[in-house]
């Protein structure tokens, strides 16, 4: 039942990409920018892992784990930019 | 590739299945409220709060589906749960603040201003005064 499944999901997780890219294209604001970029980033985890069943290999999971801290870091960082007006105080 | 999913018994291929398949969905619905939303404060509620939920299920599930006689459960499952769980509030609160600091425009209707609670806040509003020229 999940190797039927697999490729509906795939297919609804592609589907929520290209909403997120539509929003990080055409976001009238900046932060609308941001929050389109960060969402990409949790939905392309959603979809490293269901990959990641779909080869049947836990090996790609370190590249979820890598967009994980770095979707983090970077969206803490424009927001910072910002606020603050710099990244680094 | 996928040949011996038959070693699961059927209550679990079917668990996995509902996990990945409203995850999947959820997390679609977060993505639709960030395209269809008037505002930016309104869009922020889309995929901050349904996608976490939806990749959270799909995470679920995947770490089912390895922890029961595949490969065994793996440590980066557990990570990115453990962190994508902890960090997606404070981007979310993050983002919020830096909307309201620019005082990004809002739907026509809204009642009050969005700003006007942040600006009540001690020494705050002497500090952006300075950006109300960017409405």
């Amino acid at each position: 039942m999940t190797a039927t499944v697999l490729p509906i999901a795939l297919a609804l997780f592609s589907l929520s990409l290209l909403l997120n890219l539509y929003r990080l294209l055409r976001g009238p604001d900046i932060v609308d920018r941001i929050l389109g970029l960060d969402t990409l980033n949790v939905n392309a985890i959603a979809v490293i892992v269901l990959g990641g069943i779909y080869m049947d290999s836990s090996l790609i999971f370190e590249a979820a784990l890598l967009i994980a801290l770095m979707g983090f870091v970077s969206t803490v960082a424009m927001t910072k930019y910002l606020v603050r007006g710099d990244v680094i105080e | 590739m996928m040949g011996e999913s038959m070693a699961l018994p059927f209550w679990l291929d079917a668990l996995i299945a509902l996990l990945l398949l409203s995850g999947a969905l959820v997390a679609l619905l977060g993505s639709i409220g960030l395209a269809r939303m008037p505002d930016v404060y309104m869009r922020l509620h889309g995929p901050t709060k349904a996608s976490t939920l939806g990749v959270g299920a799909t995470l679920l599930g995947s770490m089912i589906w390895f922890g029961v006689g595949h490969e065994g459960l793996s440590a980066q499952e557990i990570l990115i749960t453990v962190f994508l769980f902890a960090t997606a509030p404070v981007s979310a609160h993050m983002m919020a603040r830096a909307a309201l600091h620019r005082r990004v425009a809002c739907r026509e209707g809204t009642h009050g201003e969005p700003w006007d609670e942040m600006d009540r806040l001690p020494g705050y509003a002497e500090s952006s005064s300075s950006s109300d020229n960017q409405r």
